[in-house]
Parts: C-alpha cells; sequence; structure tokens
C-alpha cells in the first residue's frame, strides 16, 4: 500500500514515460536500420547467392581452398614453405607473355605460359644451388625478385601496347575473386580434380619420398619424377589461385592452411582434410567480408581469415597448441615438485630409522633448504594430491599408503640408476647423483625391472644405502594401513 | 610505338636523357644507385647469414608499419605545412619521420613473431616466416583500402614502385637553395650510416655472420648484431619502399651480395664487387628502361639479374667456363701422372 501511494505522483506522468520511451526506441530501431540495412542486405544477397559474380567467386574459393591446403600440406611437411612463394612470384613474366599471345585475357594461354615461367624459376633455383655455393634462401630470393622484375618490365610494355583487352592484368597482383568468370571456374575445377586425383593415386609413394627420401629410393619408388611431377601440379595450382588471391598472397594460403593442419594433426590424411577444411573456410571468409566492404581485394582478407584460423590453433590445438603444451609442462613440474618431496620426507625418515611415523615440517624445510612457507605450501599441496596428511596444527607430516610407496618407487628409480651408472658405464661414484636426480622422475615401472635384473638385484646403492625392492613398495601399503604399527613395510637398516 | 621491344635508337636511348643536363635522370639514377648500393651493403651479411628470406620477410611486413604510422601521424596533427606560412620543417619530413619508426617497429616485431612462433609450436622456420610476413602483408593491404583518403601509399606502387616520380618529389632546401629531392636526401643519408655502421662495427659483423659460437666466446653480442641487422634493414627498406616497392627490393637486397659471393671469397673485396654491381645495375637498367618505355625499377631488377648470371658465367671458383677449363688440364695432367704408372704395373 505504502509504495503505491509513493508512486502515485508518476501516474500522470505514466503516458508521457511511455510515449517518450516508445519514440526512442522507435529512433533507435531507425538508427540501427540504418546502419544495419546495408551490412544485413549485404549478408542476405550473400547468403542467398542470388548474385552469380558471388557463385562463381565462391565456387572459386572453395576450389581454391582445397587445393591450396591440399598441396601446401605436402610444402609444410617437406619443409619447402617458401617454394610456394617463389613459385608465385616468378610466374608473373608467363602471365605476361601468356597475354601476348594472342593479345587478350585469354585464362588458358596465361595458364600455359605462367606455369612454364613458374617451372622455369624452380629448374634455375635448383641449378643455382646445385652448381654454385650460394644456399637455398639467397636462391629462392634471387629468383622471386628476379623474374617478378622481368613481370613488371613487360607489363609496363603491355601498357603501352594500344591493342587489347588490358582490363584485368592488375588483378593479378592482389586478387578479384568477383572477376572470375565461367572460364575460370571451369579451368579450377578441372585442375582442381587432377591434382586430387593424382594424390589419391599416388598418395603412397609422396607420402614415403615426403618424409623419409632414402627409404622411398630403397624400395624403388622414383623420388625425382615424382618431385618433379608435385612441382607441376603445384605450378598449375598456384596459377590458377592468382586471379583470386593475388601473385603476392598466393604463399600464405598453401602455408597457412597447411601449418594450421599440422597443429592439430598428426596423421597425413587427417592434416590433408584438416588442410582443406581451413583452406575452404579462409576462402570464403575471404570472400564474405570482402563482399561485406565492396571494392576490397579478396586475397588480403582471405589471408587474415587463415590467419585468424591458424591463431586460434596455435593458442588452443588440443595437443600441440600453446595451452596445452603449457598445461603439459605445468602438470609436468608440478609432479616432480611432489615427486622431490616425497623423496625428501623418506630421506628424514630413512634418517630416524623409520622409529617415527611422520616427519615435522621444520625438519623437512630444514633439508629441501627452503624457507618455513614454501615449505608449507608444498604440504598442502601433497596433501591435496592425497599423497600425504597434515597435522592439525600443520607441525607434522604423514605419508598415506599412496605416498609412501610414490617416495619409495622414486628412491629406488634414484639408486638403482646410480648403481647402473657406477657398475655397467665406469662412473665415479661421486658423479652419479645429479644425472639420477633428473631421470628417476622418467623411468617406467619396465626399465627399472629390467635394471634390476641387468645389476643381478643389487640391494645397496654406491653410497651404502638400500635400494628399496619391488615387494617393500607392494607391501607399505598393507603394512602402513592398518594403524598403531610401526612403519615396517621396508626393510630396515639392522 | 605499337610494337612491343621498341627498335634501338642509340640516340634516343643514350644521348637523349642526358642532353638536357642531369635535372631528370641525374636523380633518378642517383636514386636507383644509392638504393643499390645501400640494399647491396647490407644484403652481402644477410646473404652470409642465411636471412635472405628475412629479408624477404621484412620488405613485406614493413608495409602495416608504414600505413599505421601514417594514420597514427595523421591523427596526432604532426606539424604539417599550413597555406601561405612557411613551415619550420620542410613538407614531408614528419611523415617520413613516422614511416620510417613505424617500419623499424614493424622489422622488429616480425622478427619476434617468427621466433616466436618457430620456438614455442613445432611449426619450423620457413612456415613461421611465410605465415607471418603474408599476414602482416594482407593486413597491410587492408587497412591502405580501408582508409584510402588518410594513407597516401598506392597499393600497386606498394610491388613495384615508382622511380620515375623521384624529380618531381618536393626538393629540401637550405635557405632558398634547393639540393635534391627529399626521398634521395633520406636514401643518402641512410647510405652512409650503413657504410658508416658497417666500417665501425666490421668486425663484430664478421665474426658473428661466420662463427656465432665464437662470437660468444669473445664477448659479441649475437642477438643484439641480429636485432639491430633487421631493424636497420627496415630502415632501408621503407626508404626505398616507395621508389621500388615490396618485391623489386628483395632483389636489389639478394643479387649484389650474390654476384659478389660468386667473385670473391673475402668480405671486403665483396663488398667492393658489390658496390660496382649496384652502379653498374642502376646505370644499365636505367638505359634499358629508357630503350624500352618501361617500369625503371623493374628495368634496373633486370639488368642486376643479367648481371648475376655474368658473374656466374666468368666466376673464377664456380663458374661453368673456368670449371670446363680447370676439369681439362685436371685429366691431362692425370693422363700424364698416370701414364708410367700404368707402363709399370702392365
Amino acid at each position: 500500500m505504502n509504495h503505491r501511494g509513493l508512486l502515485k505522483p508518476f501516474n500522470n506522468l505514466w503516458p508521457l514515460v511511455l510515449f517518450w520511451i516508445g519514440t526512442w526506441q522507435a529512433r533507435a530501431d531507425r538508427i540501427g536500420e540504418m546502419v544495419d540495412i546495408s551490412l544485413k542486405d549485404q549478408f542476405i544477397r550473400f547468403a542467398s547467392l542470388e548474385d552469380p559474380a558471388l557463385r562463381f567467386a565462391l565456387a572459386g574459393g572453395v576450389i581454391l581452398g582445397i587445393l591450396c591446403g591440399m598441396m601446401g600440406t605436402f610444402l609444410v611437411v617437406r619443409k619447402l614453405s617458401l617454394v610456394g612463394d617463389t613459385i608465385s612470384h616468378a610466374v608473373l613474366p608467363g602471365v605476361a607473355a601468356g597475354f601476348l599471345w594472342n593479345m587478350e585475357k585469354d585464362p588458358l594461354a596465361i595458364l600455359i605460359g605462367a606455369t612454364l615461367a613458374g617451372l622455369m624459376g624452380m629448374v634455375l633455383v635448383s641449378q643455382l644451388t646445385r652448381h654454385t655455393r650460394l644456399k637455398e634462401d639467397t636462391a629462392l630470393g634471387m629468383i622471386l625478385a628476379g623474374f617478378f622484375g622481368v613481370g613488371i618490365c613487360l607489363m609496363g610494355m603491355i601498357q603501352r601496347l594500344p591493342t587489347g583487352n588490358k582490363s584485368g592484368m592488375d588483378k593479378f597482383l592482389f586478387g578479384q575473386a568477383a572477376a572470375l568468370g565461367w572460364q575460370e571456374i571451369q579451368i579450377m575445377a578441372l585442375v582442381g580434380l587432377i591434382a586430387l586425383s593424382m594424390i589419391y593415386l599416388f598418395y603412397k609413394e609422396l607420402l614415403v619420398s615426403s618424409f623419409d627420401v632414402s627409404f622411398a629410393r630403397s624400395i624403388r619408388i622414383p623420388v625425382d619424377w615424382i618431385h618433379h611431377g608435385f612441382m607441376l601440379l603445384l605450378a598449375f595450382a598456384i596459377v590458377i589461385s592468382l586471379e583470386a588471391v593475388g601473385v603476392v598472397l598466393v604463399s600464405a594460403m598453401l602455408i597457412i592452411p597447411a601449418a594450421t593442419a599440422f597443429l592439430l594433426s598428426d596423421r597425413m590424411h587427417w592434416m590433408l582434410l584438416w588442410a582443406c577444411m581451413v583452406g575452404v573456410m579462409a576462402g570464403v571468409g575471404g570472400i564474405f567480408f570482402s563482399f561485406l566492404g565492396q571494392k576490397l581485394p579478396t586475397g588480403p582478407f582471405m589471408v587474415l581469415s587463415a590467419a585468424v584460423l591458424f591463431a586460434l590453433a596455435l593458442f588452443f590445438a588440443p595437443r600441440h597448441g600453446m595451452l596445452a603444451r603449457w598445461w603439459l609442462r605445468r602438470s609436468r613440474t608440478l609432479r616432480i615438485q611432489r615427486e622431490n618431496a616425497l623423496k625428501a620426507v623418506f630421506h628424514i625418515m630413512e634418517k630416524e630409522a623409520f622409529t617415527k611415523e611422520g616427519v615435522t615440517v621444520i625438519a623437512l624445510a630444514r633439508s629441501k633448504g627452503q624457507t618455513l612457507k614454501t615449505t608449507e605450501m608444498t604440504c598442502r599441496e601433497l596433501e591435496r594430491a592425497g599423497l600425504a596428511t597434515l597435522s592439525h596444527e600443520e607441525k607434522a607430516l604423514y605419508l598415506t599408503p599412496d605416498g609412501m610407496r610414490r617416495a619409495q618407487t622414486i628412491v629406488r628409480n634414484h639408486r638403482l640408476w646410480e648403481r647402473y651408472l657406477t657398475d655397467a658405464v665406469n662412473y665415479a661414484p661421486d658423479h652419479v647423483h645429479d644425472d639420477a636426480e633428473e631421470i628417476e622422475h622418467i623411468l617406467g615401472e619396465d626399465t627399472v625391472r629390467m635394471l634390476e635384473r641387468q645389476l643381478n638385484f643389487v640391494d645397496r646403492d654406491p653410497h651404502g644405502k638400500p635400494i628399496p625392492t619391488i615387494q617393500d613398495i607392494a607391501s607399505s601399503g598393507q603394512t602402513q594401513a592398518s594403524k598403531g604399527q610401526g612403519m615396517s613395510g621396508y626393510r630396515n637398516p639392522s | 610505338m605499337n610494337t612491343l621491344i621498341l627498335p634501338w635508337d642509340w640516340h634516343r636511348v643514350v644521348i637523349e636523357p642526358w642532353s638536357l643536363g642531369t635535372s631528370v635522370y641525374g636523380w633518378i639514377l642517383l636514386m636507383g644507385f644509392l638504393i643499390n648500393l645501400t640494399c647491396g651493403l647490407i644484403g652481402n651479411y644477410l646473404i652470409l647469414r642465411r636471412m635472405a628470406l628475412i629479408g624477404d620477410a621484412i620488405s613485406h611486413s614493413v608495409l602495416p608499419g608504414m600505413a599505421i604510422a601514417f594514420l597514427v601521424a595523421g591523427a596526432w596533427q604532426l606539424p604539417i605545412a599550413t597555406e601561405g606560412t612557411p613551415s619550420p620543417v620542410p613538407e614531408g619530413l614528419p611523415h617520413s619521420m613516422a614511416m620510417v619508426i613505424g617500419a623499424g617497429i614493424a622489422g622488429i616485431v616480425t622478427g619476434l613473431i617468427i621466433e616466436w612462433i618457430h620456438q614455442k609450436s613445432r611449426i619450423k622456420q620457413d612456415a613461421a616466416i611465410g605465415i607471418t610476413f603474408s599476414t602482416l602483408f594482407a593486413l597491410g593491404v587492408v587497412i591502405i583500402s580501408l582508409y584510402a583518403d588518410k594513407v597516401h601509399l598506392d597499393a600497386d606502387c606498394v610491388l613495384h614502385g615508382e622511380i620515375a616520380f623521384i624529380p618531381l618529389e618536393p626538393f629540401l632546401t637550405i635557405g632558398t637553395h634547393p639540393i635534391a629531392p627529399a626521398p634521395v636526401v633520406q636514401m643518402g643519408v641512410v647510405a652512409i650510416l650503413t657504410a658508416l655502421g658497417i666500417g665501425l662495427f666490421y668486425k663484430e659483423l664478421l665474426v658473428s655472420s661466420f662463427d656465432p659460437g665464437l662470437a660468444h666466446a669473445t664477448g659479441i653480442r649475437a642477438d643484439w648484431i641480429h636485432y639491430g641487422l633487421m631493424i636497420w634493414l627496415s630502415v632501408v627498406v621503407v626508404s626505398a619502399f616507395e621508389s621500388v616497392g615490396a618485391i623489386l627490393v628483395i632483389a636489389m637486397l639478394i643479387l649484389p651480395g650474390a654476384s659478389a659471393s660468386l667473385l670473391s671469397q673475402r668480405l671486403h673485396i665483396m663488398l667492393a664487387w658489390s658496390s660496382l654491381h649496384a652502379l653498374l645495375s642502376s646505370l644499365i637498367g636505367l638505359h634499358l628502361a629508357i630503350w624500352w618505355d618501361t617500369s625503371i625499377a623493374g628495368s634496373m631488377v633486370v639488368a642486376g639479374s643479367s648481371l648475376f648470371f655474368l658473374c656466374w658465367l666468368i666466376s673464377p671458383s664456380q663458374g661453368p667456363l673456368w670449371r670446363r677449363l680447370r676439369r681439362k688440364s685436371s685429366t691431362d695432367t692425370k693422363a700424364a701422372a698416370t701414364q708410367p704408372l700404368s707402363k709399370t704395373y702392365s
């Protein structure tokens, strides 16, 4: 009742407020529409595919993504990433020559001319690295820029010619997917199919010669022919991508999707699939953004879309991403810390001949040479992992059966390894500790059993301390489990 | 003018450009020579350190640095000469300063990103280079096309440059006396600083390029030299950028050094050879461009490539000519040497 009374003065104002809110909303709607209309319309136009030029562009983008992704995967695993860069620049004089063939933008002539120029560039690179002392990177860079210079000169001469339809020649530099026509799409699809079937037919040969050349030679795979054939396909793929992406950024479309796939998978066929998917996504994304903005070049947007996908994979890839690697490293460091703490506890208990149940936190801090605070944190960490329990005032630490087993395993690994180094590898006894300190966290149960057998079930380490046996570790859990008994799972030094 | 290659005309190609003094082609030639010289000097070290493709990467990735520098300089309203009143600083100087700084930053960022991707993931170095520079270049092109009214860089110009506009650039003046077009002055300063830097740090550069281990042992900070070289490379590239573009500058970085390395194994002689290569390729390139009536920077690269192949042909250590001669003489001596032996044992 009371608050209704409070609101009374506003009763007369309600219509006004409503009106104001209504107009405000209306105004907002209109402003929102003003912004949205073009973007939303563009989006709808994009989604409905009613624009024939857009349909061609999208088809081109999809073919390009698949083709570049596939070829790029082989480039990246062969460590030839920058070869694509060189070929894509070196085709420029071929593009100009193909144009000169019959003075118009004939896709077939340009395709042939450009492929020949790209191949010539690669032949020159291999001749240069074989017959001179120039390194491969120098040769690649030189051919890249030298051929490009020739191409620029030829383009300049063509610009001067009065005849011929020169329009669209400059599209080769940055790419304009909207300029793709039916004829170009046909050629792209044809080359894409050829590349796809070649890779399918020669998958095994390509795979083997990419990863292990000498093995490939030994099973009589014609490695050189495979290499040349692949380069020919690559040149074709680059040339047909030129019109959509442009000379400069084709290499990005080869490398980035493949590198993304490299982060996502370890198997070649999965990598190929991922690379194609990333390539298609980048291609379609690039066309979408350049379509929204209108008159923007397609190539850079494709590359930026691909780069975003790459960055995502770089951070969040399940096994090779930075987050996963960071997490792995962190958990490994934590485990090593825990194991070292357990070992220190064990050493203290051993010094007291296992007469006491646990150790004091102060003793642990003293033996590790740490501050009390750090040691308390380590102890809490052990408690959280279920390896030890702390007393009420956090003064003493008791190992759980699990903790005792882990501690014994680590000590056993350490001492067996020391023994192995002195006995089998002839190290001096005072040189073995640091090495064992590293390896104790890595040795697996199988290796340790093997060491034990090889060392004839020795029971003392080089410094005279007993090595816990597998029976000790197995029994320590049981004996510890029953309360009131002393810690007798370990053969007490008599 | 209907044929692709215009007929050779001694008068038109060689005499005419110089008949009216040096006011047009003189500046172009000087600019071309300065660019070739500076790039060639620093390129020698790139080749020795196997950083040729880092040069490729940096020449592309300075583009976003320049574009952003343009935007920032425009936003800050750096002192740009207003109408009528004489400006204390020459027109265009703030922008070129901003561009040099932006390019330097872009260069170092490129180097750092490449190292970071390479070290923190399983991506190999060549792929890391390719990813980094192409992404940055794409970013630069997008910025340029989005802010075309604010960034005065032409996207086509980015690729092949326009050295022919050099004589039309505003002249730098002392008092009322015009000296030289501003880009030529800038390139000249960069060239002198490059030569000075090489002279001062000759030993450090030499040792760290050939033997990083020894450099480390003698207390030379190889990583400082590495990043210093990268920053300076970006400054050189950005000074040459508007004249020759992002890709032809790679040729100018690599060709002189590669040709010189075919002719000599000693670093100081290589530096001298690459300077000669720079002079010849800019001179021949200029006249080729006049003959063919086409891009001057492109023609300089064509001339430089031809000179490289000439050097390969006559190279005393690696060229096919000398090798053939040597093989012939060595087979002769071998035959002569084996003759008595084969007789002895027969």
